[in-house]
């Protein structure tokens, strides 16, 4: 639909406010009211590393099909920031609305013949019917909901329920957010043309009535809830401390002691991120399921500790809800640009398994399934989201929890196998898989061992022996072999066809809608998405089976084409990148450009 | 070598705890430091602190950063889990491991260079959250392991071994432990063990941050005519506000102390403090006296040692937190899986 126009069901919103302006629960109504009527809906936000003043947009996408991915265009432009009212005109759509505040004389040098402008006084009416200052600012968003209702022909009862279901227990506001929508309805009814050519109509599909709106992280922290996570040491940072915020409101339904009212978790708040991932090894060494969250500037920081994990074999978990490098670079913006640096975090040779979930419903999985990974292999487990995944609203199928699950909690000594032993010796692996028997403290005096960073035996022991050193890291490589084994493989659609895409984490949504689109144009193409590093054998074999394969992600640098470069036999000739790295999600239509040019470039040579 | 076995034989007229164990059973591998190095005063004051409390050796957890300092946990209780850790991060590594079991000892052994330069916001805000450990701070003032560079703790004026004079001025771990948070706060020095072994006894107690600023001298690059923190200096200079006893429980009533000149401090486990006053206006539960005592004998020349600070009705850091009693790593998945139901229940608020 990147390119078709808008039909019912499917179109975009976006709304240009001002950040601090109460636009947030507005802008939730109307994407709710619209996944209410069954339609698959997204709702991206795109704000600013700031608390009040400065520019904000919201996008809803509704698409019948249940394309996820941002569609690239704008159907309804409701522009209630003057500063950035130029710009908000310009970037809608051709044949598109664009709504403003009409209380106040618009731009008239600011036109544009090819869109339609609807003015409708949102202050004046504010100012007439609520009495206080804070209410005429927080209304004028409801109001503005009214009349995208009519304008759509959205069903006002569903929009009053979602409303009764929000003010059940501030029934003060009900009344005052009901009379805002009436008056946005009743504006646009009287004056335009209503509803629109296309509309949001009731449909019934599968998942309508479970399906859920989730965040990424949301679900992540939902996912370490369920894992049986109990220990959990943060620091601060966008976009990630959402995740520790929905880690704490469940725990704090779920997991306080029924007997004693005690919290069956910790969290602590670092004082920075170096300490937050010692605080999570420190609990991983002891026998806690224990992570943190970040992001690129933070897993720079935490780097020192992931290598002491690496190499003294600790299990953790760290999300890294990836945004906009270099350096600060944009806080508030989405990339996917610390694939690299977080495979290979700190110094010596290190390296460390990464999950790559692509929306909140796989971020909720992977999220359980990393700490068994990281028991499992004892080691640190690196979930890659993004910014895109992890704070924008999604829709997804219903989680569901096995009820028979069983954390993996790798092997452990237990008291009465060190008494059955003679002699224990951390580092010996007796599996042959790589992985060596540890022991927790507190459990036996013969589990006794001193755990370190600096160059040890297959014992334990501090060394300086060449050979003794070799023997370590060797198996290292043994314990990374048996991941590729356990680490999620790829998921692939499509067989036969000579170009294959390559993708990862949130590009999914746009790579599979631009192959729909090119397929209907008469170019096929098989997909894969990679889940994990390192790289399971189903990759290469991917790579081999495709004459061109085209691997998109969100960076400057091809970071997932370098490290499949590195690690696999992978064809330069025949291997493209399509990179997006503005720090806006990327959309279908920019793959597809990038395709048809990249073909028409064969065409010519 | 750390990785060397000590020889097990032990004689057998060696005095045995409540447990039945020798002092034998608290020590670890063979020390690697320097001859004469205060830090092996140090750690053959832990391994007599920690076999008269009879605490099994298991119950421990020890901890450090890096540095010689750094290197000791190797050379006691070696039957306890270790942690070396990287420089200046043992404060937040022991965080983590206290959060996920409470139940356990923390040791963390660090220098002046892991905890005043490198580690120092770690240091800080351990003390901060009053995580129940004891902490020592063997301070040498140099950085030993690397040959002798000034560290945060050397005074203005102390010169290093070829003569180069300090000019900045030292970072005091008690005041700076005073100001932060810790709930026992103590100064002493490795060569003067009657004054030590109580002290350790009595950190190890304690429930919260327990600081301990041992003095200990590096007889390879700070033991010279100039330096502060050597052997002789620290003999003429130290001033004892305060002499502390411990008395384990099962002591308590036949101890002896006359109530006037003597303070009798209870730990939570019934175990007792009785400090004896050498300076009779020093009050040890008042803090900001404390801290301007301190500070007057450091005008006057005087490095004050004892027992300087002590508050034991502070809460630790998980009593701050609500944690369960239960240790975080002792909680059976059954009763940390919200279940099936609940997670319906959570996702019906998510349409």
């Amino acid at each position: 639909m990147s390119t078709n126009k808008p039909s019912d069901n499917n179109f975009t919103i976006k709304i240009a406010n001002v950040n601090g302006t109460g636009s947030a629960s507005a802008n939730g109504l109307l994407m709710k009211s619209l996944f209410r009527l069954g339609i698959p809906v997204v709702g991206k936000n795109y704000f600013p590393s700031n608390i009040q003043g400065l520019p904000t947009w919201y996008e809803i996408r509704a698409s019948e099909k249940g394309y996820l991915s941002r569609s690239g265009r704008v159907d309804i432009m409701i522009a209630m920031n003057a500063e950035t009212y130029q710009k908000d005109l310009q970037s809608v759509t051709p044949g598109g609305i664009l709504i403003y505040d009409a209380t106040w004389p618009r731009n008239k040098q600011l036109q544009r013949d090819d869109i339609t402008v609807i003015g409708v006084p949102l202050s004046k009416m504010c100012n007439e019917n609520f009495p206080s200052a804070r209410a005429r600012i927080l209304m004028k968003n409801v109001v503005y909901v009214g009349v995208v209702a009519a304008l759509l022909d959205i069903d006002l009862d569903v929009i009053r329920s979602l409303l009764n279901e929000t003010f059940a227990k501030k029934v003060s506001l009900l009344d005052g957010n009901q009379l805002a929508i009436d008056l946005g309805y009743s504006y646009a009814k009287e004056h335009f043309s209503c509803p629109l050519p296309y509309t949001a109509k009731v449909i019934d599909r599968p998942g309508k009535g479970t399906d859920i709106m989730i965040d990424g992280n949301t679900a992540a922290g939902l996912g370490a809830v369920y894992a049986g996570a109990t220990v959990c040491a943060w620091y601060p940072i966008t976009p990630s401390t959402s995740l520790i915020e929905g880690y704490k409101k469940y725990c704090e339904v779920t997991r306080k002691d029924p007997d004693t009212g005690k919290n069956n978790y910790c969290i602590v708040q670092a004082e920075d991120e170096l300490a937050a991932m010692g605080m999570v090894l420190g609990a991983g060494w002891n026998g806690a399921r224990a992570f943190t969250s970040t992001s690129g500037p933070g897993v720079s920081l935490m780097s020192e500790f992931l290598g002491y994990g690496y190499f003294a074999e600790i299990p953790a978990v760290l999300f890294n809800v990836q945004r906009c490098g270099p350096s600060t670079g944009m806080p508030t913006r989405t990339q996917q640009s610390d694939i690299l640096s977080s495979a290979y975090a700190s110094h010596g040779d290190t390296r460390h398994v990464c999950l790559f979930p692509s929306d909140p419903e796989e971020s909720f999985y992977m999220s359980a399934n990393a700490f068994d990974l990281a028991e499992h292999l004892q080691t640190p487990i690196l979930v890659l989201s993004d910014l895109d995944i992890g704070m924008n609203d999604w829709l997804s199928p219903e989680l569901t929890w096995d009820e028979s699950y069983q954390p993996d909690r790798g092997q452990v000594l237990t008291k009465e196998q060190l008494e059955e032993m003679s002699v224990f010796h951390r580092y010996v692996d007796r599996s042959g898989d790589g992985v060596a028997p540890r022991t927790l403290p507190g459990t036996h005096p013969r589990g006794a061992y001193f755990t370190r960073g600096s160059g040890h035996n297959m014992y334990g022991a501090y060394t300086e022996d060449a050979n003794e050193y070799q023997q370590v890291v060797d198996r290292l490589m043994v314990k990374w072999n048996t991941a590729k084994g356990l680490v999620p493989k790829p998921i692939t659609m499509g067989s036969g066809n000579a170009i294959g895409f390559v993708s990862i984490g949130s590009c999914d949504h746009a790579v599979r809608e631009a192959r729909d689109e090119l397929a209907e144009a008469g170019i096929s193409s098989d997909y894969m998405r990679v889940r994990a590093f390192p790289f399971s054998q189903d990759v290469q074999d991917f790579l081999d089976a495709h004459d061109k394969i085209y691997v998109v992600e969100q960076n400057r640098d091809s970071q997932l084409k370098s490290l499949m470069r590195l690690e696999l036999d992978l064809d330069d000739r025949k291997t493209e990148s399509i990179l997006h790295y503005n720090g806006l999600p990327m959309t279908p239509g920019f793959v597809i450009d990038a395709v048809n040019a990249d073909l028409a470039r064969g065409e010519a040579a | 070598m750390s990785f060397m076995k000590k020889p097990t034989v032990r004689h057998p007229g060696l005095p045995r705890n409540d447990l039945g164990l020798t002092v034998r059973d608290y020590e670890g591998g063979m020390s690697t430091l320097c001859a004469g190095c205060g830090h092996d005063a140090i750690t053959g004051a832990i391994v007599q602190a920690a076999h008269e409390l009879s605490i099994p050796p298991h119950g421990f957890a020890k901890l450090s950063g890096i540095g010689c300092s750094s290197k000791t946990p190797a050379y006691f209780l070696g039957a306890s889990h270790g942690f070396n850790s990287c420089h200046g991060r043992m404060p937040s590594v022991a965080t983590g491991a206290n959060a996920a079991n409470r139940d356990l000892h923390y040791i963390g052994v660090s220098g002046d260079g892991d905890s005043l330069s490198i580690g120092f916001g770690q240091f800080a805000h351990a003390m901060r959250r009053n995580v129940n450990m004891l902490y020592l701070v063997e301070n040498n003032g140099v950085y030993g392991l690397t040959k002798g560079q000034f560290s945060a703790s050397a005074d203005i004026g102390s010169t290093a071994k070829k003569g180069e004079e300090n000019l900045q001025p030292p970072i005091d771990p008690c005041q700076a432990a005073l100001t932060l948070g810790a709930s026992f706060v103590a100064r002493s020095f490795s060569g003067d063990k009657e004054q030590l072994v109580p002290l350790l006894k009595a950190g190890l107690q304690h429930r919260g941050f327990g600081m301990i600023d041992i003095i200990s001298p590096c007889v390879t690059f700070n033991d010279h005519e100039g330096s502060t923190k050597s052997y002789s200096y620290s003999r003429q200079h130290f001033h004892k506000a305060i002499s502390a006893d411990f008395v384990p429980p099962s002591e308590t009533i036949k101890a002896q102390y006359s109530e006037g000149a003597s303070m009798p401090i209870e730990l939570h486990d019934g175990s007792k403090i009785i400090l004896r006053k050498v300076d009779g206006a020093y009050d040890p539960t008042d803090k900001a006296a404390a801290a301007i005592y301190l500070r007057e004998r450091q005008s006057a020349g005087e490095i004050t040692t004892g027992l300087l600070y002590i508050n034991e009705a502070q809460q630790e850091m998980h009593d701050l937190a609500g944690s369960s009693d239960t240790p975080m790593n002792q909680i059976p998945y059954e009763r940390l899986n919200p279940g099936s139901d609940m997670l319906k229940k959570i996702q019906s608020r998510m349409r």
